[in-house]
């Protein structure tokens, strides 16, 4: 039906033989869009992982990914996307965790996952266990917060500026000219919660996303 | 007491003028020319011997990821651009076919043909700024320089089918953006045979023969099958140390499938044969290029269905519901449904992936991408280990690293 995605070996049989070969450890395997996801028992995670590179053939991790699902019990997915140089497939490993329980390392099996682990956990504050070199990766040194959690604001809560009277650059609270304005383009027929602007015959303040404060602060 | 000096204990040589040195540790950046950007690396020498690297990155970290996810999906399409800003036409082929496969939807061929060819001339682009820099950092100047025209003349060809030099966004989820004119295709066609190969064969010869180049690249980082897989390593990182692995070639996306074209590999694993593989390269992109510019068929150059791709602009003016549709897409944009995926092209500097997670409205929940500069530059450590202070120019050179898209 899609013809420009990249093409790469059949999924045939793929989740029948890792249910076989990984047993309990594999909690649910999903197709979707051509690639298969295996969601696995995080702490059978490094047991499955050497699994599908000696026996199933993925010798490369290419790739952690966080994703945050804060309405979950356990927030937090970690990805791993794997390769198989030989079989030329791909394949996805899911574990889900959260802010205080840690994820076994993989950098026994990958070196690459050192930095890839760092990234996580700097993003989202996973902790991943055996990983002996756990600092921040890409934000500022002595950053504060998990930038890529779903409550981390966009515009963060700091800001930078060269002050000329400490002749270097400080940190201050970030002051915003405009209120911070994102529109969910839900069509108020198909299911907006929120009152809308002008609304007065409408029930005050119905769960959902606040009605906007005017420019007094004052809410009507 | 002792005579020479290998017998001497620590306290002796100290009475004796001698002042034992421990291992130092110098700061490489994060501004200097030869880092491509901003890199700092905290090395521990020994002498002029490298013991540790330890890279720190991040110092360009603009938050790509978190802005994508307040974005609708056309909106977030030109980050891409800005991520590897020397190939910027690369890096939106991921994520626009990453959104094709959760949309289902059909792209015509001209589009993928147009694609392909202008992945390839950002192939060319991209790596005539790579050798040009590569071969300066090491010590020669005039091939760069020379280099410099052709990526200009690609950077020509980009403007002049998309209106923008670098940041084209000329790649949409459907097809491309605007169809090119004749014209073009017979100057990139003109160009590849004449002007293009001229300059890059008289600059390559320069060099590829050098004795002081070969001096300064050949046996430096030698990265062996093993470690390039362990490492994560791809493209030409992977290609160089003899891993005949190319993701156009094995999982070959739009119409690379109808190519012809060869796959160079290194024999050593070194800083030259990565250099070699990348002059290869070039020229198997021009032959690809010919292929598209020959074989490409006419017809619609995006999608033809109006809930994704907007409609012409001269329908619009004859056509209620093509103005509608064009209003809807420029301000709601399109839903795309529920489901993660995974989609990685073969970018000039390697693996280029976008895992996007879609939950059904019109932004992107999650949009993961994954860099190629990330493995390559934490395999750095293990790579400079033994080697020279002067050679880690000619690794980070070889290794081909922009920090727009390693720090995103």
């Amino acid at each position: 039906m899609n013809n420009s995605a990249p093409r790469h070996a059949a999924n045939e049989g793929v989740i029948d033989n890792a249910r076989a070969a990984l047993g309990v450890a594999l909690l649910d395997a999903r197709e979707h869009a051509d690639q298969i996801g295996l969601y696995v028992d995080r702490d059978s995670l490094v047991a499955t992982m050497v699994t599908l590179r000696d026996q199933f053939g993925y010798q490369q991790l290419v790739e952690i990914a966080g994703v945050d699902y804060p309405e979950r019990p356990e927030r937090f997915d970690v990805v791993y996307c794997l390769l198989s140089l030989t079989r030329n497939h791909r394949i996805r490993v899911h574990v889900s965790t959260d802010e205080v329980k840690p994820v076994p390392s993989v950098t026994s099996i990958w070196p690459v996952a050192g930095w890839l682990e760092r990234e996580v956990f700097d993003m989202y504050g996973v902790l991943f266990e055996g990983n002996s070199d756990l600092r921040r990766i890409l934000t500022d040194y002595g950053f504060k917060g998990h930038p890529q959690r779903k409550d981390f604001p966009l515009t963060g809560y700091v800001e930078l500026r060269y002050s000329e009277e400490h002749k270097r650059v400080v940190y201050e609270p970030v002051k915003l000219a405009q209120d911070f304005r994102s529109f969910d383009f839900m069509s108020p027929w198909e299911g907006a919660q929120y009152i809308l602007p002008g609304d007065e015959k409408a029930q005050p303040e119905a769960p959902g996303a606040p009605s906007p404060v005017t420019v007094d602060g004052e809410k009507k | 007491m002792a005579t020479s000096y290998e017998t001497l204990t620590p306290e002796e040589a100290k009475s004796a003028g001698e002042i034992a040195i421990a291992n130092y540790t110098i700061n490489f950046g994060p501004q200097h020319p030869a880092a491509h950007g901003v890199l700092r690396m905290v090395m521990e020498l020994d002498g002029e011997i490298v013991e540790r690297v330890d890279p720190h990155v991040g110092l360009l970290h603009r938050g790509t990821e978190k802005l994508i996810e307040y974005k609708t999906y056309l909106q977030a399409l030109p980050y891409f651009d800005r991520l590897d800003y020397c190939s910027p036409l690369a890096m939106e082929h991921s994520y626009v076919l990453a959104i094709e496969k959760l949309l289902g939807i059909e792209v015509p061929e001209r589009a993928m043909y147009l694609r392909v060819l202008f992945a390839e001339l950002t192939r060319i682009c991209n790596h005539m700024l790579n050798l040009g820099s590569h071969v300066m950092d090491v010590g020669a100047m005039t091939p760069n320089l020379w280099f410099f025209e052709v990526r200009e003349d690609c950077l020509n060809f980009f403007e002049r089918a998309s209106g923008a030099r670098m940041h084209a966004a000329w790649f949409r989820p459907g097809g491309v953006h605007q169809d090119v004119p004749l014209k073009l295709l017979t100057d990139i066609g003109d160009w590849l045979d004449g002007r293009m190969i001229e300059l890059f064969e008289d600059a390559l010869s320069l060099v590829a023969d050098n004795r002081i180049f070969k001096q300064r690249n050949v046996d430096i980082a030698v990265v062996s099958k093993e470690d390039a897989v362990k490492w994560g390593f791809s493209g030409p990182m992977i290609r160089g140390s003899g891993i005949p692995w190319d993701l156009r070639k094995s999982q070959p996306y739009d119409v690379y499938d109808r190519m012809e074209f060869d796959v160079p590999v290194g024999t050593k694993g070194d800083c030259y044969d990565r250099f070699m593989v990348r002059c290869e390269e070039v020229r198997q992109s021009a032959r690809i290029i010919k292929q598209c510019i020959r074989d490409m068929p006419e017809g619609p150059i995006a999608s033809l269905d109006r809930k994704v791709v907007p409609p012409l602009r001269g329908e619009m003016k004859q056509s209620m519901e093509a103005l509608i549709h064009h209003f809807k897409l420029y301000t709601e944009g399109f839903h795309v449904p529920e489901g993660d995926i995974y989609v990685a092209t073969e970018s000039p500097k390697g693996e280029f992936g976008v895992y996007l997670v879609a939950d059904g409205t019109n932004k992107p929940y999650r949009c993961k991408i994954r860099p190629t500069a990330f493995s390559h530059l934490q395999a750095m450590d293990f790579m400079m280990k033994g080697h020279m202070l002067a050679d880690t120019t000619a690794v980070l050179g070889a290794m081909d690293i922009v920090f727009g898209e390693c720090d995103r």
